[in-house]
């Protein structure tokens, strides 16, 4: 029983260490005058508890739970994909592309065809560094790292070269046929069904890991590769598709950025969702069913974050520091695992001790008598 | 071609390399101690922003560029530390500790750097380092003004490379990291404390880096804005590859990228009609291409990212 | 002679495992004191005492008369006790001097190489180690490596010198060089602890012998007043058959052909050359050699899990070279039980369940239509932990909290019941205690029983010579030789195992 409460409470890790950053981020609310309460009043209610705001968190939402995703696969298979970002921009960038310049097909084969698209251009942006790692070694970290930044610039140069508008004040492309545009969710309000793309994706992910020998296969790999070379699995081709799916993932993050709120290609369209998704992977402790989840989260804060702003005059960049307080805590929380046979050791001699205690008592008590 | 034989122009184009080759060495040698002692150091990248961060603060507080490199330093040093707690001490991943000090000072300094100067921050100039022009030396036709008309901490990065050196293949703390960094086992067994060396190794590593954002704020733009490190420590990160983890290697793979920094600049200028950002993504390219051209050439420390434990087998 | 070392009442506790039980122990000055035991029974536990690596729960440490503690190994270095361990503790990439002077205190800030070097050379010339000091320790053969330890250790003054299992690395002729140079250290006044589970070097090094058996101390006694056998029996706790049972099996047609196999290892050197052999159906073919010879390479061509260079690999007469891993296990029925069980044979942090199913995770009836099935898994995985008697709290444990005995029943549970054609088997007995070795033994029989082709691997003799019909002896990549258990004499396979190839 006490155990089984044990066991729960390092479960929860991830929670404990999202209570620590609000505590922490509070004292760096007051530090800007503000009273802690009152801010975070605003930032949830804003984020949670108000139709446009809540509309605002799902707009959020929907990058970020992909970019999750993107980092949560390869993850499993012992890689860190930290290229979210770069495969963003490289999805919005294609799937913009296909959106503007396909010659005239009806609309039932376009969308699909843009949406995947925006999926081949993030998965190739992944796909490259997989290649890199599986055949020639080369550490994914810095390579997916390397490759955000020419992504970034990339789209950058399209949008303010070839593809862009004619007389646009800043680098933007025409905007796309309204007939591609995604659906909205939730009426007068920018919340667009790429949020259930999202979720559509995260149940695959979590049904695919969990039940099928594709994510046993994976596991094993990311657990210790020998053993699964040893077990027959094809461990250059596990890091090749992980990382190939991770990118198309996040590239459909930046194609419902473009066909789902901006109609356009424009410049610096991401301010950072693949670093979110390094975050929201961790907090969900890399399982795909609590991406969501944490991707709510985490949108949230940021959703509420201006709507803070405006109410009480401080600062929305507390919201990028407290995430990055979540995501040292959550780091720092992965030190402590549950040791079962140490727990019940712990447990079991403080049980004899109180039944020692007590027999020592109940003499006491005869003796007395 | 007119690049080479004008020398005004080459000297302007070497002094623009080693300008922005100079966070790179900084942040590139500071990662070779710690990797070579056997920990990843992605954390450059947020040790340089601190640094900026922290020299920015100083500066402003203390009117006096020296207090923003004090500052500079305590700032890099404790993302050292929380790096080697989490590293070193708790036995997190490595990459996994690196990365959630990047995201923390991507935001802590965000915030605070709002909190400090307020509206002005993009508007005001804060004390820095000036040239001091080495009598003699800066005369030396085309070069001589490129080296040594400089401010004191390209003089100072100019005394650590060779120090650092010293430090790694001359001095027994040296022979601890090189030998911790490959078998920490065999360390301990001959009675080196492995845990204080990587803290020693980790925190020197994060404060050279934080000197390098303290370039960037003090002698180039006297001003902070918010992610101004803009990848340089990652770029750092595949010079300590391509520099094979010697502390020259470093410093030559850093020029190597200053130099095509540079070279995108110069593009930029003479090809106003073509988008710049073609040119930005050079640097980058450029590391992508040296870490593919060096693949299965190099060995990196064989204990790298791995956690020491007294007593586990 | 007096006491240099005495131990007294020393008990070490792992968790509620007693690895050392009131062990007693008194080494006297000058002396080559050897400590047998097989392994697990404490020895290595009992030395990281006395090298301030682990601390015992009860017990006290003497060192000439007094009562020390040894609280790091900083301390013992300074009470001149050295320690060579049997995995050796040396920094590849540094060169002999850079390693010996390594956590040496007042090297000052600037070290002098140069002195140091002399130094060393000057030390290595008076005990007649023959060791460059400026040379980089990964170019350096085994027996020169362990040089430099005992260098390490002397050039720090050390007068006790702890060995940790020192002759299991060394090739028989560098054994022979390793006993002279005890000779050397007990003349020069040096006190050396010895310890080993290898009958045969006690007798021919050792002045005074304890025997120890599951952390308790069994016997002291001196190399003049006891024989071979008696060891044997103290070591074990019982008369050892040294002849197991060997059933003879009428071999059917060849099953496993290896042909001229040239391979390379993780240093790109050369690591096997022209291997060729051949294994029949009821026949086990051991291969025995100094670790690092070969035998691993030769174990992961054969189960696809390293490239062959040129060469081919036939099973039942079809070229299988260049099929994967997957292939070979499942339309070639190989099982393959690993060297090292924590590093490839398992993932430790999967439950045993997963375990049992990595071999066949896509196939019935782990999976179908790639769903696996977790109630066939776990049901088969509770028959094998019955049938094999591996001992668990849950099937659903991590395989990390078995113990190593355990956790080679469950590799070869998965390696043995989906009824393979061959076996390859490296090292199964490695760090099992005696029960476990029996019960690896006689699963290992019972395959040959039915009638499958086995490749034994192993770097102990006796474990081959019990159970081997032909015994091929491996050295610098190359099969020197192929003998019969009666041919095998310990001079014969030491001069193939040292290279010295007979003329047929």
């Amino acid at each position: 029983m006490m155990l089984k409460g044990i066991e729960l409470f390092y479960l929860l890790r991830p929670v404990w260490a999202v209570l620590l950053a609000l505590v922490l981020g509070s004292a760096l609310i007051a530090l800007g005058g503000v009273n802690p309460l009152a801010a975070y009043k605003e930032l949830f209610g804003g984020a949670f508890f108000d139709y446009y705001g809540f509309a605002n968190t799902l707009v959020k939402m929907s990058p970020i739970l992909l970019a999750g995703l993107a980092v949560v696969i390869p993850l499993r298979a012992g890689l860190f994909n930290i290229g979210a970002e770069g495969q963003i921009y490289m999805g919005g960038l294609l799937a913009a592309m296909a959106a503007l310049y396909l010659p005239e097909i009806p609309a039932a084969i376009h969308i699909p065809v843009v949406i995947i698209a925006g999926a081949i251009g993030g998965g190739l942006w992944g796909f490259i560094p997989g290649y890199l790692k599986a055949y020639h070694g080369i550490n994914e970290v810095i390579v997916t790292i390397l490759m955000n930044y020419v992504g970034i610039n990339l789209v950058s140069y399209f949008a303010g070269g070839p593809m862009m508008q004619e007389g646009a004040p800043y680098p933007y492309s025409e905007e796309i046929a309204e007939y591609l545009w995604l659906p909205w969710i939730m009426g007068g309000t920018d919340a667009h069904a790429g949020i259930l793309f999202g979720l559509g994706l995260a149940l695959i992910a979590w049904l695919t890991i969990r039940f099928t020998t594709v994510g046993f296969a994976l596991d094993t790999v990311g657990k210790n590769q020998t053993a699964g070379r040893y077990a027959g699995i094809n461990v250059k081709r596990q890091i090749l598709v992980s990382m190939f799916v991770a990118g198309a993932f996040a590239g459909l993050a930046g194609t419902f950025e473009v066909i789902g709120l901006k109609f356009r290609l424009y410049h610096l369209f991401s301010p950072g969702y693949g670093y979110d998704g390094i975050v929201v992977a961790f907090l969900a402790g890399l399982n795909p069913i609590l991406v969501p989840l944490s991707a709510f989260f985490l949108s949230g804060l940021k959703a509420g974050a201006h709507i803070m702003q405006r109410a009480t005059g401080l600062e929305s960049t507390v919201i990028d520091a407290i995430q990055g307080l979540v995501i040292i805590f959550v780091a720092a929380s992965l030190a402590f695992r549950f040791n079962q046979s140490q727990w019940k050791r712990i447990l079991d001699r403080r049980k004899s001790m109180e039944r020692q205690l007590a027999e020592q008592n109940a003499g006491a008590k005869s003796g007395s008598d | 071609m007119e690049l080479l034989f004008d020398p005004a122009q080459l000297s302007d184009f070497l002094g623009t390399t080693l300008r922005l080759s100079i966070p790179i060495i900084f942040a590139a040698v500071g990662g070779v101690i710690s990797e070579r002692s056997g920990v990843f150091n992605i954390s450059l990248e947020g040790c340089i922003l601190g640094g900026a961060f922290g020299a920015a603060v100083g500066a402003f507080l203390f009117g006096s560029p020296f207090g923003g490199l004090a500052l500079a330093l305590l700032c890099a040093g404790l993302a050292g530390v929380t790096l080697a707690v989490l590293g070193v001490s708790l036995g997190i991943n490595q990459i996994v500790a690196g990365i959630a000090i990047n995201i923390l000072m991507l935001g802590l300094t965000a915030f605070l750097a709002r909190l400090i100067f307020g509206g002005e921050a993009t508007t005001m100039t804060l004390p820095g380092f000036y040239p001091i022009a080495i009598p003699g030396l800066s005369a030396i036709p085309v070069v001589g003004s490129v080296l040594f008309n400089q401010d004191l901490l390209v003089y100072l990065m100019y005394l650590m490379v060779p120090a650092v050196w010293w430090v790694m293949y001359r001095t027994p703390w040296g022979l601890n990291v090189r030998a911790i960094g490959d078998y920490p086992r065999a360390a301990d067994t001959a009675g080196v404390n492995v845990q204080a060396v990587r803290y020693c190794a980790v925190i020197a590593s994060c404060m050279m880096a934080g000197l390098g954002g303290a370039y960037i704020v003090l002698s180039q733009v006297f001003v902070f804005t918010e992610h101004m490190s803009a990848g340089k420590g990652f770029i750092a990160l595949a010079a300590l590859i391509l520099g094979r983890w010697n502390p020259i290697g470093a410093l030559l793979a850093a020029l190597l990228f200053g130099f095509f920094d540079a070279l995108q600049l110069r593009l930029q200028f003479n090809s106003p009609e073509v988008p710049y950002q073609i040119f930005s993504m050079l640097p980058y390219l450029v590391s992508i291409l040296a870490l593919v051209l060096l693949a299965g050439k190099v060995r990196p420390p064989a204990a790298i990212g791995t956690k020491f434990e007294r007593g586990a087998k | 002679m007096d006491s240099y070392l005495r131990l007294a009442g020393i008990t070490k506790l792992f968790g509620d495992f007693k690895a050392l039980d009131d062990v007693n122990i008194d080494v006297a000055e000058a002396t080559v004191h050897a400590i047998l035991g097989e392994n697990g029974a404490g020895k290595t536990t009992l030395m990281n005492i006395i090298y301030g690596l682990y601390q015992p729960e009860q017990g006290d440490i003497f060192l000439k008369g007094c009562k020390v503690a040894i609280p790091t190994p900083r301390d013992a270095i300074h009470m001149g006790i050295g320690m060579i361990h049997q995995h050796f503790m040396l920094v590849d990439t540094l060169t002999v001097t850079e390693n010996v002077i390594l956590g040496l205190e007042g090297l000052g800030a600037n070290i002098k190489l140069k002195e140091h070097e002399e130094k060393i050379a000057a030390l290595s010339q008076d005990f007649g180690f023959q060791v460059d000091p400026k040379a980089e320790i990964w170019k350096l053969p085994m027996g020169m490596r362990q040089r430099v330890e005992i260098l390490k250790v002397l050039y720090r003054d050390a007068s006790l010198l702890i060995l940790d299992e020192p002759t299991s690395v060394l090739a028989p002729n560098e054994i022979t060089s390793f006993l002279d140079g005890l000779d050397r250290l007990r003349a020069s006044g040096k006190t050396v602890l010895f310890i080993t589970h290898k009958l045969e070097e006690v007798m021919s090094a050792g002045d005074r012998i304890t025997v120890m058996r599951h952390g308790k101390i069994t016997a002291h006694t001196d190399v003049q007043h006891t024989n071979a056998t008696e060891m044997a029996r103290l070591m074990v706790g019982r008369d050892v058959v040294l002849d197991l049972e060997r059933p003879k099996v009428d071999q059917g047609e060849v099953v496993l052909e290896v042909a001229a196999a040239n391979a390379t290892d993780e240093r790109g050197l050369h690591a096997l050359k022209d291997v060729s052999l051949t294994i029949r159906e009821g026949e086990i073919l051991g291969i025995a050699g100094v670790d690092g010879n070969g035998q691993a390479e030769l174990a992961e061509v054969i189960t696809g899990m390293r490239a062959l260079d040129s060469g081919r690999i036939l099973v039942r007469g079809e070229d299988i070279s260049h099929k994967t891993v997957a292939q070979r296990r499942h339309q070639h029925r190989m099982g393959y039980v690993p060297e090292d069980r924590h590093g490839t044979g398992l993932v430790l942090d999967f439950p045993v369940t997963k375990n049992c199913m990595l071999r066949d995770y896509d196939q019935a009836p782990f999976a179908r239509h790639s769903v696996i099935q977790a109630a066939a898994v776990a049901e088969r995985a509770e028959q094998w932990v019955e049938k094999y008697d591996v001992r668990l709290r849950s099937v659903h444990q991590q395989a990390r909290f078995l113990s190593g005995g355990n956790q080679q029943k469950v590799i070869f549970a998965r390696e043995v019941e989906f009824g393979p054609d061959i076996l390859v088997v490296m090292q199964p007995c490695k760090g099992l205690d005696v029960g476990a070795i029996e019960a690896v033994q006689n699963t290992i029989i019972a395959q040959k029983k039915a009638g499958k082709a086995i490749l034994y691997i192993s770097t102990e003799l006796e474990d081959i010579l019990g159970v081997c019909d032909r015994i091929g002896v491996m050295c610098h990549g190359e099969i020197t030789g192929v003998i019969s258990p009666e041919e095998a004499t310990a001079e014969r396979v030491g001069m193939l195992m040292a290279g010295i190839k007979e003329t047929a």
